[in-house]
């Protein structure tokens, strides 16, 4: 193999990496001290490493004082502990295969787990470089068939990773369309385009069989690209094809036919012969027409073939994997067009986000067996991952080198499995987020500027969540600058993630906050707060009780949508709670009367007048938003009202924290506490008329949740489920 | 071409009074040329009738007493390979693959029903236009010969190069190509191969690719013979051949690959049959055949 760069052993690599790479290597592979369970997957040109590593960080986790002989008017609600916990990630780093021999010895020296014993490899360079890679890491080399690598791959990412599906639209305000997860994703073609290309049949789990190929893929493309234009890297060439005009090179039909092409019913546009237009003395190619020549001939090559294979095998979506297309839009663009003229429209084009990863990915899985990755749910680390780059020129300058040398892929083991909530019609058309980011370009822009400029007095009130803690500022501007990075990011390619949403954004935040440990900036302000709060509660509650029922439903209502505004966003909101936060509640419950009165109205008339005649409602399902005075004075009243009339209540609330909003535990000791003072929580949570659950991403329930549904799930009595989605954070958020 | 026009005004081609019928792309291209500069009216003839019907009016009349159809026998075995002829009498139902610059492919299931079927840009003239780049050639005669005496797999990488033999689990063999010119990724691949191995690279690609394109549609059409037809493959025995194994190897003998004697005259000779004292032009976009 040419051109493989000798690393010292002792240095570590370090400096012996070359100089185009801007990370050091241990940003790159991170967490080697903790990491086991290797896979390898090389390529003709590139090589993918995985592994599995266990993150220590913090997790701030909530208590209940036992109460006995203790102050109970001054001490906190519950105790915050901030707790070591072990999570488990998978890494994924994509690098040239001439930077083999350097990141074997810089993983070698830095790997201190001696239970490793094998790593699994496959890819067709895991024959070649066998011997190297046992040498260097001291591992036996297991070997696994590559096709059964890159199908358990993609399952896991189509099964895991929101948005891993795109497809590609060039003339919209929309290039990427991200593609809604459906619970069912077989059959399909899977196209995998690395130096060759391998076209394979999945129709389940297990059951997937190679049914053709080509030899005109990325190999081509490279090897043809640089004997023609002397250009010797891949994504150089990509570069010149976006610059080039192939009309330059190639012979169209209208150059055959000069106008008249109603005889094969063509367009004058198309190519009717690859590199055909015949160069005379004087005039000479350019590079990049050539280059783009290169690449439409590829291109379309392989989308012919691809439809041709779906069509003998009756499907209708097909995957592209492998590193030829890269997200490159050109690429992605011929090939979508190339699929829909050679299947008239019928068959999809789609591509993964993760698509060089697929055999890595699989590799792993098979040496993880005994651990049954399967179980478990895992998420996108927005912190740890690359996200998808671009090679276009114009693209920040960091990212482009990044992207030509290494690339990571992280994802973070979920607590608990997720599941759809068992009461949406068609999980996969389902879409929680109303606004769309990547779609949406001056919402877009809006509020990437509102987290840009919240972002100082985040890390700030991250810094000051621990001051005990030495090196908590240091951390702080970490974070800053990590989160500054990745809004940078987002600004030039919206589509790196995903569909961007402002969930998407609070989501990176989150991870990045956890990243440098500050599992929960707010924790503090929010144990605060919600003890101001459980001191109204009664008072509250004693009003409530003594209005006519009208009056008293009006009140509920209000109460719900002026809890919502006590959000972190408004500065002014902190102040006034120090002083009389009953006050405060009164108070926003009368500016309502002015900004939102009508929709106030509405509500109530909506919800009044149904439910005063006929029978109560079932269950209500309330997703509840904000901690303090929202979900205690404005939400636990409201589930009062529902619980008196027999209806059930289902509480969901954030599996982890976010901004100040009421985490799942948090929950349970809140309800726990307001039982202590109010007969009708009391009974309803023993009985389990109440239950508290969490809910993450989109949505999950517990099985108890479940069982509940279904039990008195019942297309007759469809309408009698409430469903109250509280959060117009949204849009008080600053 | 426009010498060609001059010429035939000059020699007062438009006297003769006779009609002259024209198929091919250039017929549309250039007819406006014919006319005013040759004061030449063509007769257009749609190009796809024309070779269909050529295809089928040669067969039925012979050459000679030999049939104008044939398949190779052993065709990757220099010593043993033997053109033998092919009874095309019940020709129907047929893939035609027509590879000029570009490649066409028609599916004829009787003498007045065909149909387009699909094509590609990956065609003769894609083979010698990436050759005159990559070699300097100038013709596609010096293309040819280039390709007859280079090494392909060196340009190529094949599955030995990355497997280290065969490729079971696909049931690949080891002298299939993986990558068409993945070996010129290296450095040191590129500057090692000689301008023959990059033409016969250049031609083995487009012919592999061809035969793949022909071999699905053979499939997803339920045809299985294929004829193949069409400049490139003049003078090139090398891509007939190829094409021949390909077929019959990817398809496990369920496909078989016929080739004609003359390859590019019985586009108009069907137009010969047809008129009294015609002068037949098949117009390329490039060229004229007389």
């Amino acid at each position: 193999h040419g051109g493989c760069r000798r690393g010292g052993r002792g240095s570590g690599g370090h400096g012996s990496l070359d100089k185009s790479i801007t990370l050091p290597p241990d940003e790159i592979f991170r967490n080697l001290e903790n990491a086991k369970r290797f896979a390898i997957d090389i390529g003709g040109s590139l090589t993918k490493l995985a592994y599995y590593s266990t993150v220590q960080h913090k997790v701030a986790r909530v208590r209940s004082f036992d109460h006995s002989g203790k102050d109970i008017e001054n001490e906190p609600l519950y105790e915050i502990s901030v707790q070591e916990e072990i999570t488990a990630r998978l890494h994924f780093i994509k690098f040239e295969n001439n930077y083999i021999e350097t990141c074997l010895d810089f993983i070698k020296d830095h790997l201190v787990n001696t239970e490793t014993q094998v790593i699994k490899a496959t890819g067709g360079g895991a024959y070649k470089f066998k011997d190297l890679i046992e040498k260097k890491l001291g591992l036996k080399v297991d070997k696994e068939d590559v096709m059964t690598c890159l199908i358990k791959g993609c399952n896991f990412l189509l099964r895991n990773i929101p948005h891993e599906v795109f497809a590609y639209q060039k003339d919209s305000d929309t290039e990427f369309r991200f593609q809604t997860n459906h619970p069912n994703i077989f059959p399909y073609l899977l196209v995998n385009i690395g130096s060759g290309v391998s076209i394979v049949k999945v129709e389940s789990e297990d059951k997937f069989e190679w049914i053709g190929g080509s030899s005109i893929g990325g190999g081509t493309f490279w090897g043809l690209g640089a004997l023609l234009t002397k250009t010797k890297k891949f994504d150089e060439l990509l570069q010149l094809a976006s610059k080039g005009q192939h009309t330059n090179v190639d012979m169209l039909v209208k150059d055959v036919y000069g106008g008249a092409c109603q005889t094969l019913g063509l367009s004058g546009n198309l190519i009717a012969s690859s590199f055909g237009k015949s160069t005379t003395a004087d005039k000479e190619f350019s590079k990049e027409d050539m280059a783009k020549s290169l690449l439409h001939m590829i291109s379309n090559d392989i989308g012919q073939l691809a439809c041709l294979y779906a069509k003998l095998h009756n499907l209708d979506k097909i995957y592209f994997g492998g590193f030829f297309i890269r997200g490159h839009p050109v690429t992605m663009r011929t090939i979508t067009f190339s699929i829909n003229f050679f299947s008239k429209g019928e068959v999809q084009a789609l591509f993964l986000r993760h698509e060089g990863y697929l055999g890595a990915i699989g590799a792993f899985l098979k040496g993880a067996e005994q651990d049954n990755p399967n179980q478990y749910s895992w998420g996108e680390n927005y912190a740890g991952s690359s996200g998808l780059m671009s090679t276009s020129p114009d693209v920040y300058p960091m990212q482009r080198t990044r992207s030509g040398t290494f690339d990571m892929f992280e994802m973070d083991r979920l607590e608990r499995p997720l599941v759809n909530l068992p009461l949406l019609k068609d999980p996969s058309t389902y879409i929680p987020d109303t606004v769309d980011l990547t779609d949406d370009a001056m919402a877009r822009k809006y509020w990437l500027t509102c987290f840009e400029e919240a972002l100082d007095g985040v890390a700030k009130r991250a810094a000051a969540s621990q001051p005990d803690s030495v090196d908590a500022p240091e951390r702080a501007e970490k974070f800053r600058q990590k989160y500054w990075n990745k809004l940078q990011t987002l600004r030039q390619q919206p589509f790196a993630y995903g569909t961007l949403t402002v969930r998407s954004l609070l989501d990176t935040r989150e991870h990045c906050l956890n990243e440098f440990n500050f599992p929960d900036p707010y924790s503090k302000v929010k144990q605060k707060e919600n003890g101001i709060a459980l001191k109204c509660f009664q008072s509250v509650i004693e009003s409530l009780d003594s209005l006519g029922w009208e009056e008293r439903q009006f009140a509920l209502v209000k109460g719900l949508l002026a809890g919502n505004v006590f959000d972190w966003g408004a500065k002014a909101v902190s102040d006034v709670l120090e002083c009389e936060p009953q006050f405060g509640f009164e108070e926003a419950k009368s500016k309502l009367q002015g900004i939102g009165g009508r929709s106030v109205v509405l509500v109530r008339s909506g919800y009044c007048i149904n439910k005063r005649e006929g029978p109560p409602h079932k269950c209500a399902l309330i997703f509840a938003d904000n901690s303090g005075i929202d979900i205690i004075l404005g939400v636990f009243p409201f589930v009062r009202e529902l619980l008196s009339r027999g209806t059930e209540v289902i509480l969901a609330c954030n599996s982890g924290p976010a901004l100040n909003d009421v985490t799942y535990s948090e929950s349970l000791i809140v309800a726990e506490r307001i039982a202590a003072m109010d007969p009708v929580i009391h009974s309803s949570l023993h009985m389990e008329f109440l239950i508290c659950v969490y809910y993450c991403l989109k949505s999950a329930t517990r099985s108890k949740v479940q069982r509940m549904i279904h039990f008195n799930y019942d297309k007759k009595y469809r309408k009698q489920f409430l469903i109250i989605f509280n959060s117009i954070r949204i849009s008080f958020l600053s | 071409m426009p010498a060609f026009i001059q010429m035939g005004s000059e020699k007062h081609f438009s006297s003769l009074h006779t009609t002259l019928c024209a198929t091919g792309g250039g017929a549309y291209k250039f007819e406006q040329d014919f006319l005013t500069m040759g004061d030449l009216q063509l007769r257009k003839l749609d190009e796809l009738d024309c070779l269909i019907k050529g295809v089928l009016y040669i067969d039925s009349v012979g050459f000679n007493g030999h049939s104008e159809c044939y398949y190779f026998e052993h065709p990757t075995d220099t010593e043993r390979c033997q053109k033998l002829p092919f009874n095309l009498e019940n020709p129907y139902p047929l893939l035609l693959v027509n590879i000029g610059s570009g490649v066409s492919i028609l599916a004829v299931y009787s003498k007045e029903n065909y149909r387009w079927v699909t094509g590609t840009s990956l065609g003769g003239g894609t083979f010698f236009g990436l050759c005159c780049l990559l070699t300097g050639c100038s013709t596609f005669e010096e293309a040819m010969e280039m390709a007859s005496h280079g090494d392909s797999t060196k340009v190529d990488k094949l599955v030995r190069d990355i497997y280290g033999g065969d490729y079971e689990r696909f049931g690949l063999p080891g002298w299939a190509v993986a990558s068409s010119f993945g070996n010129m990724m290296s450095k040191e691949k590129r500057e090692s191969v000689s301008k023959e191995d990059l033409a016969k690279a250049t031609l083995i690609t487009i012919t592999n690719n061809i035969g793949s394109i022909a071999r699905m549609c053979a499939l997803n059409e339920n045809i299985n013979r294929v004829v193949f037809v069409g400049n490139f493959l003049r003078i090139n025995t090398i891509s007939m051949r190829l094409l021949a194994y390909a077929l019959d190897y990817w398809s496990k003998g369920q496909l078989k690959a016929l080739f004609l004697e003359h390859e590019v005259k019985f586009h108009f000779t069907f137009l010969l049959s047809k008129l009294s004292f015609p002068v037949f032009l098949s117009l390329c976009h490039s060229c004229a055949h007389l």
